[in-house]
Parts: C-alpha cells; sequence; structure tokens
C-alpha cells in the first residue's frame, strides 16, 4: 500500500462546554478507504468528536485539515459538509416518503433530477427497502428506519461516512442483519469511515483501525489486535477487557474446525473459516476452567494454555481472575472454587475452553 | 318560540336567495380575516421560528410575551389600534380608521401571537438532532429553515386554524377600527351585534348561521389535510 496523505487530519481539537473541556484531540488522521471505530461508554466524547470532525458543533478551537486543505479557511465549510455524511442513533426521517427521504440529501445538494433516480434506486436495492419506497417514513418499523437512514447516506456517496451509534436503539435480530448489509455495503464501497460505538463486537467486525476513548480523549489508537490484545492501560483493558476478545489469524483448518494463531498462541475454534482469514475469537468468563493440578479428568477441552493469575476481582457472589496466558484471559470461579483451588495473584495455573464455547468473528477485509 | 321559528325560517330565507347584502357582509368577513390571517402567517411563522432556533439573552422573556400574546382581548387591541389611527394619533396620517384596511391591522394583530406561538412551540418539539441531521445532508442555514418548517406543518395547521378561528368570530376590535358601516366596514359579527340590539333577530340568526358555517367548512377542509397526513 502507498503511503499517501490523509484524507482527514484534526490537531489539536478541543471543545469546551461551560468552562469544561469535553473534547481533547490532539492530533488524528484517517487515510482514504479506512475504518475507524470510536469506542468507550456514555459520555467518553465519541458524539463530540464526531460532530467536530464533521463541522456541525461549532464553536471548536483547533484545525481540521480534508484533503489536505484546511476547512473554514482553505476549504468552505459548507463544501466540507458536502462531501460527508452522517448517520445518527435515531433514523431522523422527514415526514415523507421512503424514496423522498432517501433522495433528501442529493435534492439538498442540487443533484440533477434523472441522476437521484438513479441512484436512490441503488441504494434502496441495496439495503433492501425498494418494496417500501412509497410508503410513509412514519410508518416504518425501527429497522426498515434505520436502513432508510443509511441508504440516505450511502445516496450521497459521501467521501467520508460518520456513523453515531446507528444500531444502538435496535433490537439484537434487527441489528446483526443491518450490520451485516452495512457490511457489505462498505466493502463494496470502500467508504472511508468513522464509526462511533459502544459496542466492541461491532467495532471489531467493521473496521481496521480502533479508537478506545473516555473523558473527551482518546487513551489509545491501533488496529484491533493491538487494542484488544494490548490494552495501552487499565481502563482500556477493562472496557475492552468485560470478556476476553482476541484478534488472531487462521492458519490450519480441519473439517468444521480450524486453529488460530493469537499472539504466537495456537487456539483451536468451530468454524468454516478460510486459511490467511482474519478472525476475532471471542471468549466468555464462564466458559473459562482453571486447573491447577497436572492431569484433571473430566474435560474435553483442548484449547489448554499455561498461564499466570495478574489480577483477581471479588465480584460477590464470584470472583473474576484475569490471566496472562501470552494474551489477555478471563475467567470467572465461584468464592468455593476460588478456595478450593487456592488461587492467588501470581499463581501459575492452566486455563482451558472448549472450541465450540468461542464465538468466531470474521474480519471484513480491507 | 314564535320569535325563535320565525327567526329561523327567515334567515334560511335569506340564505337561500343569497340576499344581496348578507352576501356582502360575508364576503368582506372572509376578505378581511384571510389577509389578516395571511399577513399573521407570514410574520408569524417567521418570527416564531427565528425565536425558536436561536438562542439570545431575554430569549425567556420574549417567549412568556408570544405566549402572552395569543390571549391578547381583542377590545384592547381595538383601543390601541383606534388610538394610533386617530386624526391626530402617531398613524393618523394614513387616515384608514373605520376602513376595512384598519380592520385587517388590528386583526393582524390579533393573529399573528396565536400563530407565532403555535409555530414556536411547533418547531421546538422537533428532535434536537434533526438540525444537526438537516445541516450534516448538506444544507445551507435557509434550507435548513424551509426543511424545519415542511416538517412542523401538521401543527401549522393549526396556527393557521387558530389564527383564522380567532379573527373571523373576534367582534370588539373590528367594531372599534371599522366603525361598522353598512356596506363598507359591516362584518358577519358587528352585523350580527348590530341586528340583535335592533331585535332583528331574523338577520341575526342568519348571520350567525353562515359564520357557524363558515368556521366549520375551513376547519374540515384542514383537518382534512391534517388527519390525512397524520402517522398510521
Amino acid at each position: 500500500m502507498t503511503e499517501s496523505a490523509p484524507i482527514l487530519e484534526a490537531k489539536n481539537l478541543e471543545v469546551k462546554r461551560g468552562g469544561t473541556l469535553v473534547l481533547d484531540i490532539p492530533s488524528l488522521s484517517l487515510r482514504k478507504g479506512e475504518i475507524l471505530s470510536l469506542i468507550g461508554p456514555n459520555g467518553a466524547g465519541k458524539t463530540t468528536l464526531l460532530q467536530t470532525l464533521s463541522y456541525l458543533l461549532k464553536p471548536f478551537q483547533g484545525e481540521i485539515f480534508f484533503r489536505e486543505k484546511k476547512v473554514g479557511t482553505n476549504h468552505p465549510a459548507l463544501e466540507y459538509r458536502r462531501k460527508l455524511a452522517m448517520v445518527f442513533q435515531e433514523p431522523l426521517l422527514f415526514g415523507t416518503t421512503v424514496f423522498n427521504n432517501v433522495a433528501s440529501g442529493l435534492k439538498i445538494r442540487g443533484t440533477v433530477k434523472s441522476e437521484i433516480h438513479s441512484r436512490v434506486t441503488e441504494q434502496l436495492e441495496r439495503f433492501g427497502i425498494k418494496h417500501l419506497s412509497t410508503r410513509s417514513a412514519r410508518t416504518l418499523s425501527g429497522g426498515e428506519a434505520q436502513r432508510t437512514s443509511l441508504a440516505r447516506a450511502f445516496a450521497l456517496q459521501p467521501e467520508i461516512l460518520f456513523l453515531d451509534e446507528p444500531f444502538a436503539s435496535l433490537d439484537p435480530p434487527t441489528r446483526s442483519s443491518i450490520i451485516e448489509d452495512l457490511e457489505s455495503v462498505l466493502q463494496q464501497t470502500r467508504t472511508t469511515t468513522i464509526f462511533a460505538t459502544h459496542d466492541r463486537l461491532e467495532a471489531l467486525r467493521l473496521s481496521n483501525r480502533i479508537a478506545v476513548m473516555n473523558g473527551g480523549g482518546i487513551l489509545q489508537i491501533g488496529s484491533p489486535e493491538e487494542v484488544m490484545n494490548h490494552p495501552a492501560n487499565e481502563f482500556v483493558a477493562s472496557f475492552v477487557g468485560i470478556e476476553t476478545i482476541l484478534s488472531g489469524k487462521v492458519i490450519k483448518k480441519d473439517g468444521g474446525t480450524f486453529v488460530a494463531s493469537v499472539s504466537g498462541q495456537e487456539v483451536e475454534a468451530v468454524g468454516d473459516n478460510r486459511l490467511g482469514e482474519a478472525v476475532v475469537l471471542c471468549v466468555r468468563p464462564e466458559n473459562v476452567t482453571l486447573l491447577t493440578r497436572p492431569s484433571q479428568e473430566g474435560t474435553s477441552a483442548r484449547n489448554l494454555f499455561p498461564g499466570k493469575i495478574v489480577k483477581i476481582v471479588s465480584l460477590g457472589l464470584y470472583q473474576k481472575i484475569h490471566l496472562d496466558c501470552g494474551f489477555p484471559l478471563v475467567a470467572y470461579v465461584t468464592n468455593h472454587s476460588l478456595e478450593e483451588l487456592s488461587l492467588t495473584e501470581g499463581r501459575e495455573v492452566r486455563a482451558s475452553f472448549k472450541a465450540t464455547a468461542i464465538t468466531v468473528i470474521k474480519k471484513v477485509e480491507t | 318560540m314564535d320569535l325563535i321559528l320565525e327567526g329561523i325560517k327567515k334567515a334560511f330565507w335569506l340564505l337561500i336567495t343569497f340576499d344581496h347584502e348578507v352576501m356582502g357582509i360575508t364576503l368582506l368577513s372572509l376578505q378581511v380575516s384571510g389577509i389578516a390571517t395571511l399577513i399573521s402567517l407570514w410574520i408569524g411563522i417567521s418570527v416564531g421560528t427565528a425565536v425558536a432556533l436561536s438562542r439570545f439573552p431575554g430569549r425567556r422573556i420574549v417567549v412568556s410575551l408570544i405566549n402572552t400574546g395569543m390571549g391578547l382581548p381583542p377590545v384592547v387591541v381595538g383601543l390601541f389600534v383606534t388610538i394610533f389611527l386617530w386624526r391626530n394619533g402617531p398613524l393618523g396620517f394614513f387616515e384608514i380608521l373605520y376602513t376595512p384596511t384598519a380592520m385587517i391591522l388590528a386583526q393582524t394583530v390579533i393573529a399573528t401571537p396565536i400563530v407565532m406561538g403555535i409555530t414556536l412551540a411547533a418547531i421546538q418539539q422537533l428532535p434536537q438532532k434533526l438540525r444537526l441531521q438537516i445541516l450534516a445532508l448538506g444544507a445551507t442555514r435557509l434550507q435548513m429553515v424551509w426543511i424545519l418548517i415542511k416538517e412542523a406543518k401538521l401543527p401549522l395547521l393549526a396556527a393557521v386554524m387558530a389564527g383564522f378561528g380567532g379573527v373571523i368570530s373576534e367582534v370588539g376590535a373590528s367594531i372599534m377600527v371599522g366603525g361598522n358601516i353598512k356596506g363598507y366596514s359591516r362584518v358577519l359579527t358587528t352585523a350580527t351585534v348590530m341586528e340583535t340590539s335592533r331585535g332583528n333577530f331574523d338577520i341575526a340568526i342568519a348571520l350567525g348561521i353562515i359564520l357557524l358555517l363558515l368556521a366549520y367548512f375551513i376547519n374540515l377542509v384542514l383537518t382534512h389535510i391534517q388527519q390525512r397526513e397524520r402517522p398510521r
């Protein structure tokens, strides 16, 4: 990949609200075609960052460069906004038909009628809402409305797409089917995207870079592997490490199972992923078993990793054990087991989990 | 009882024969109140939208003044418009007191705060983020305001109804600034008052029925539009 100038660059962004600094980003840049996820808890500053970068929120301090031209001085703000598109958590549709909603941005930007028709039709088909085109937007379900909102954004063929938690208010089945569609559209269009979410799995699935935010700043930014497997600090670790999320690559295949290399270790999981494919493996803490003696019966687990207990956190009825097995791993044990196995911080144990207990997420190839 | 029955009988006669005088009064009523409503829509929607979308010191006071204005007593409006238009008043040189123009002016003063207050509420109840979404679609400020007004069109229809309904049925200001001059500034309400006081109940009832029908038909049309547009 050739080193090209960033499509979007921000320097010394600061936003103050009522005297307090709510956004403080010394520098951030985005390459063309890149998908950057902003993850972090509510109030981390994800929305503020998106709205500042898209020039919707004023006033702010600092500079934004679009294709190396400073927005606001060398590049008029309106012209800049007309190169972007944004999808919010709420669909924010207009009181007209689905077709007119998808066409609305193009109309605002003064696109010629014949082109509006073809672009809108293309997006309606792409998001599977063509049959709804004459329906009033007020009669749509949540999922249909959000599809319309996405279609409206993609019809603009934006150079940068901003997504502000677009799936947060959808029910899980709807959410996953829309993410699937979005994933394939992003793959086809290679649209440069900034995606705010508090769902780590969504971020992992869609992005090639992740920024973890808290308190208005970026705590860590890097590839999903870096952020998930090597969190920069405790906050990042605790935010990304509610369960174990590992990033790896398929190195062996055998029928319905495969072996992925994760930080040099081999992890077996179930799935028909291709060789060489990048995958994300999620292991829930309650599925991890800890062994202290060399041979112990009653386990069919093939994923067996020696590791060291880094930290033990009491969660009341059970204990949360943080392990270092060459990659971070989290396990839950009951208070009873903790005593029986005499688990203490620093102790060497072996951790195991079944191949079937791993949730496999296919990564978007970019 | 005879009085009422006779009155109603005569009233219907006046209506179905399209009595010249009654029709003239009705037409003038529609003209005066229609024009006043149009002017108040123009002022009320623009100012109401501007206030709804901007933040400035003293905004609360402005909003409460507008809301108070929604209940402005017509006689008070009539009084002040009369004073202003009086021969040696500040606007006396226009020489429009006791003309339909003066009535339009007074009715505009009554209807404008009603339209403004409803517009203000209608624009404010739109989601905050809708504005950001419209800007993100690439709208200029003017485009954004226009789209917001279109989005609020259902409650704005209520503003039209309330504004028109307020002025067509208003009598105090019209009689004060119009003078109820026969064939010139006599409208349905002022004529009803006069004919009733004279004991001409038949004409008064006819006028009353027309007033009711007018109010009913205009609201019927607007309600029809509003209900058709309503979410399922």
